[in-house]
């Protein structure tokens, strides 16, 4: 009796403490949504972004006020709350998926590339190119952690490729050094800052695998890739897939190729070839060149169906109206189609049965049946660009 | 006779000195109000709000949306001062070997670079909304 009694106050006192502060702020309690189907899309040109529904296919409200969001990128707090926003102009933008409103701006920079969050979802770290280096902030409030500046040889860098890894820790290349670095905040708030040694010539972007154990660097300056295995202690850089292009001519590239969303498919890996019309084929166990699947241009991304059955690809200008999907155990290009001119960015439901694609210049994005490759809607959108599902909350790496 | 001839003279050559003092004047304040004056090319290949949008969009995904600059250089017109429009319509054409610039003839005319590298050095125009 006495036991119940106590129990019964323990929660009448419970539901005192907590109903004056419901009652308080009525306001300001945010709508009740859920949002693991939720995502953002980047309006390139209106610094904007929309704030989407992937399940019922339609735009919740438009966020705007994120400066110059061209080639802005975004990554997800591990409750799927919040994203935070990389923009051009060094603008750092935290927004609120339940109330879709900006919860904190900070710009840092004056022309960043993209940016990560460290696995415990306590550190946002950026990447620059002006001035190059990273910067780190709070996730929580997005106040300066640590900067981390990119010089070799007096010079500073432009740092490419920035993702976590594992336990605290990111990686990043230079784009005019051509190195490898690895910033560790294991310890705390100051970093352990390593060079992991030499990638090669001009690294473009960099990926790192679904178990954060290998980083590549893609190469624009040579032909071949740069391996980094994590678990090796030290970590080493070793050279991949050098001269996959021998004997070839190199055609001009008019848009940087993109290494994201680590296309491992079948036990190996598929990365766009530089400067040749191809999807390379790596060995995923010794990261030998397999094949070239010829493709309809040079690639920018080579995104693989989250099961890894298809491969869908786009392409720069002036091959950017056309997608094309690999067949992975085949590998053959299976399906082309020209949604429309700027076909920038993919990006797939969480489980893949749907990939929306941003149809830039016909303000339009594009959502298709993975497996029928009908189209199944059309959403309006200024100007758009990436597309971000808040599914990469729980994928090391995006 | 002596006297007066010199005279002549020498008022024959302070004008001619003034003619050609008024000449030296004039030539680079001609050039350099004839210079910006310069039509760009009547003629583009690509209709102009075409080459706007592929200098914005697609120069752009190297040099910025705003071309602030990115991995590719700044392309302001306080960036470009030093160089002449000629000099950037064939770097636009031919690209800069060795890096990652390449050459956009094949999809941009001649007269198409021209008019972007002029465009870029008197402050280029926004997208068409």
């Amino acid at each position: 009796m006495r036991r119940r009694d106590l129990l019964q106050a323990l929660g009448l006192a419970t539901v005192l403490a907590s109903a004056p502060m419901a009652n308080a702020t009525p306001a300001a309690s945010p709508p009740c949504r859920p949002t693991g189907a939720l995502g953002i899309v980047i309006e390139r040109a209106s610094g904007s972004v929309l704030l989407v529904d992937n399940q019922a296919r339609s735009t919740i409200t438009r966020i705007e006020g994120l400066g110059d969001v061209s080639h802005a990128s975004a990554t997800f707090s591990p409750d799927e709350r919040f994203a935070f926003v990389f923009g051009r102009d060094g603008g750092l933008t935290k927004i609120d998926l339940l109330t879709g409103r900006i919860a904190a701006r900070v710009v840092q920079g004056g022309n960043s590339i993209g940016g990560a969050i460290s696995d415990d979802g306590k550190l946002v770290a950026v990447s620059n190119y002006e001035p190059g280096g990273v910067k780190v902030f709070s996730a929580a409030d997005l106040t300066l952690v640590a900067d981390i500046p990119a010089m070799v040889d007096g010079a500073r860098s432009k740092v490419v490729g920035l993702v976590d890894t594992p336990g605290r820790r990111f990686l990043y290349s230079l784009f005019e050094a051509g190195e490898i670095w690895l910033a560790d905040f294991s310890g705390g708030d100051k970093p352990r800052i390593t060079l992991l040694g030499h990638a090669g010539k001009e690294p473009y972007d960099g990926l790192i695998d679904p178990s954060g154990r290998y980083y590549i660097a893609g190469l624009f300056g040579e032909d071949g890739m740069a391996l980094v295995d994590l678990w090796q202690d030290p970590p080493r850089i070793r050279r991949i897939l050098n001269g996959y292009g021998r004997g070839e001519r190199r055609l001009p590239v008019y848009k940087m190729p993109h290494l994201e969303g680590w296309t491992q498919a079948g036990g190996d890996y598929f990365f766009p070839s530089v400067g040749h019309h191809e999807v390379l084929v790596m060995n995923g166990r010794t990261f030998e060149l397999e094949m070239k699947i010829p493709v309809h241009g040079q690639p920018v991304f080579v995104m693989a169906r989250p099961d890894g059955r298809h491969l869908w690809v786009n392409f720069a200008p002036p091959n950017n109206d056309t997608i094309q999907i690999i067949d992975t155990p085949t590998r053959r290009v299976i399906h082309t189609m020209k949604p429309g001119r700027g076909m920038l960015h993919m990006e797939f439901t969480g489980r893949g049965a749907e990939v929306w694609c941003s149809v830039r210049d016909e303000n339009r994005i594009d959502i298709f049946d993975t497996h029928t490759f009908g189209k199944i809607a059309s959403l309006p959108a200024k100007a758009p660009s990436g597309i971000f599902f808040t599914p990469r909350a729980h994928r090391i790496g995006l | 006779m002596r006297k007066l001839s010199w005279n002549v003279r020498r008022v024959r050559l302070r004008k001619r000195l003034m003619i050609f003092g008024a000449l030296c004047a004039l030539f680079p304040l001609a050039s350099s109000i004839a210079l910006p004056a310069r039509p760009v090319p009547a003629t583009t290949s690509k209709p102009i709000d075409e080459l706007v949008r592929l200098v914005r969009q697609d120069c752009g995904s190297c040099h910025g949306l705003t071309l602030k600059g990115g991995l590719g250089k700044p392309l302001l017109p306080e960036n470009l001062a030093g160089r002449d429009a000629d000099t950037l319509a064939q770097i636009i054409l031919d690209g800069i070997p060795g890096t990652p610039m390449p050459p956009w003839r094949g999809i941009l005319a001649e007269n198409d670079a021209l008019w972007i590298a002029r465009k870029l050095k008197e402050g280029f125009p926004d997208a068409a909304p």
